[in-house]
């Protein structure tokens, strides 16, 4: 085979091409997104549930002391918001997930991976898709805490799109890595409720972190630890136009180990038992 | 009516100056213990009709998993129109149209937001891939339907977008992964007449996946997979000739051992 040699120069990808295939992939997530109303409605309900029912429930019990970013005291219902915008982007991204394996069984997957253009592209295109969507959800949520006199300072709702771009990305990620060890539906459902739940309850979206390590100093590094912790305290700060920094870097972190792990990870032939011995280049 | 297969030598290269649109040459993969291809090699020729014929099971979609990079390549190489699969992929799908057997289209999606999902994909610019979506459904047939969800299309109408679909970043070799499954009589002839077509007029290598003889003309280019392994190779009247049978169907029964064929007929 080594007559095959002349042939014209490989030439590449143009930036245009780049970018007409991200605007195509986002762009099909938010028609796909269009269309399944139920799970618009269902993103929506989840934390407006929390907000009006559990929140107005526990606002007696829990008191909030005043603790940065907040400047006064404020309502349970105010603490939990940022949580909740949070753990929109955490249902979001393990449901992209979801479709992704989803997708990956019925065949769209595969239109995806035949694209010419570097797998690792167009795997971070559809996470920053999914990113895209949960972004219309959280802002959607926004819109009806407004209401609810959740009231953070007018900038606030532009301040908060980096960091919610950032750990919708990290959250993403996070799916995209679990759902590739994941060859069935139902094992996926048991990982979510391994995830999803652990990570929402051992973290500061119902309750400061001040007040879990009263109760448990164990617990207190636990949710210290937990990088869903860091995406609510990023979100819940750069609502109120500020930076917490520290949250910045564990945020900004995870979401690179996670995407790389994510795009690595991300090899139909590498599916667990599958894998033959001769893994070999390619 | 089985004896021992004969196993038909591997056919001379047509022409070494001519790059194959198609190049599989000793690609084995395994799925942990179990080997779905051994050795397997053949090639695919611009302008040509190449059968892939094989059982369920014989290891077509493994192939085509692996030329459509889907699966890391294990041992062996796989080129297209010379670009490396494994080292080169960006090029060599760039050259490859490919329609799965499974349905991949968006059945919420419009037929043309489908095509142009698929085009930016390639990174085809909004107007052209606009251009070319009305040209290519234009040509099936479904320009009026251009706005109406893919959901509503018969099963013909479905395969025939999708081959319309592979062709939009025109590609010059086309796979087709078992495409008339599930098709009745009339869909099923419009489709394999479209492809020939290609074949004949753009100059597109096909590689066309089946386990239906009657889909295979007599001048067709003809691989035979069987439990992986390529048992012969070439033109289909020569295949036939070798084995020493009358028809395809005999002669696949005699290269394989089978007992009985399912789907010879219609």
């Amino acid at each position: 085979m080594s007559s095959i040699t002349t042939r014209e120069a490989p030439r590449g990808f143009s930036a245009g091409e780049y970018l007409t295939c991200l605007t195509g992939i986002v762009w099909r997530e938010g028609l796909r997104f269009l269309h399944q109303r139920e799970r618009f409605v269902s993103a929506l309900v989840r934390p407006l549930v929390w907000l009006f029912i559990f929140a107005a429930g526990f606002r007696q019990v829990l008191g909030i002391s005043i603790i940065p970013p907040y400047e006064t005291y404020i309502l349970y219902e105010v603490y939990i918001a940022p949580g909740l915008m949070a753990m929109i982007q955490l249902f979001n991204g393990m449901q992209s997930s979801l479709s992704m394996v989803y997708d990956r069984e019925m065949g769209n997957m595969r239109t995806l991976l035949v694209s010419p253009l570097p797998r690792g592209f167009l795997l971070f295109c559809k996470l920053l898709a999914g990113t895209a969507v949960s972004l219309l959800q959280v802002y959607a949520f926004l819109l009806i805490a407004w209401l609810w006199d959740i009231t953070p300072p007018p900038q606030g709702y532009l301040t908060v799109l980096p960091a919610l771009i950032l750990s919708g990305l990290m959250l993403g990620s996070l799916g995209m890595l679990i759902s590739s060890g994941i060859k069935q539906l139902e094992n996926f459902a048991g990982v979510m409720n391994f995830v999803i739940f652990p990570m929402f309850f051992a973290s500061s979206a119902l309750y400061p972190l001040w007040r879990v390590q009263e109760g448990s100093p164990y617990l207190y590094y636990l949710c210290e630890a937990n990088p869903f912790t860091h995406a609510v305290e990023l979100i819940r700060f750069a609502l109120y136009g500020q930076i917490n920094w520290i949250s910045l870097a564990v945020v900004a972190t995870c979401t690179i180990v996670f995407m790389i792990g994510a795009i690595l990870a991300y090899d139909p032939s590498r599916g667990l038992a599958r894998r033959g011995p001769a893994g070999g280049e390619g | 009516m089985t004896r021992p297969a004969p196993i038909i030598e591997p056919s001379p290269a047509p022409d070494p100056a001519a790059v194959p649109a198609l190049s599989i040459d000793g690609v084995s993969h395994a799925y942990g213990q179990r080997r779905a291809l051994m050795d397997v090699t053949f090639n695919v020729q611009p302008a040509s009709f190449t059968a892939l014929l094989g059982l369920n099971g014989a290891g077509k979609s493994t192939l085509f998993s692996l030329i459509t990079r889907l699966f890391g390549i294990q041992a062996g190489r796989i080129s297209i129109f010379g670009h490396d699969i494994s080292k080169n992929p960006g090029e060599a799908l760039r050259l490859l149209g490919v329609v799965f057997q499974p349905r991949t289209l968006d059945l919420d999606l419009s037929l043309t937001q489908n095509l142009l999902y698929h085009a930016a994909l390639h990174g085809i610019s909004r107007r052209e891939a606009a251009a070319r979506s009305a040209e290519l459904l234009g040509r099936i047939g479904l320009a009026d339907r251009a706005g109406s969800k893919v959901r509503d299309l018969s099963g013909g109408q479905m395969r025939r977008l999708e081959i319309a679909r592979a062709l939009l970043h025109r590609p010059r070799l086309l796979l087709l992964d078992e495409p008339t499954v599930g098709l009745d009589v009339k869909a099923r002839a419009d489709i394999i007449s479209h492809v020939r077509q290609l074949v004949a007029e753009q100059g597109i290598g096909v590689l066309w996946a089946t386990h239906l003889f009657d889909e295979i003309h007599p001048d067709d280019d003809l691989v035979v997979l069987h439990q992986g392994k390529v048992l012969a190779r070439g033109p289909m009247s020569r295949v036939i000739a070798e084995s020493g049978a009358q028809d395809v169907n005999t002669a696949f029964m005699r290269l394989t051992g089978a007992q009985a064929m399912p789907g010879g007929g219609a």
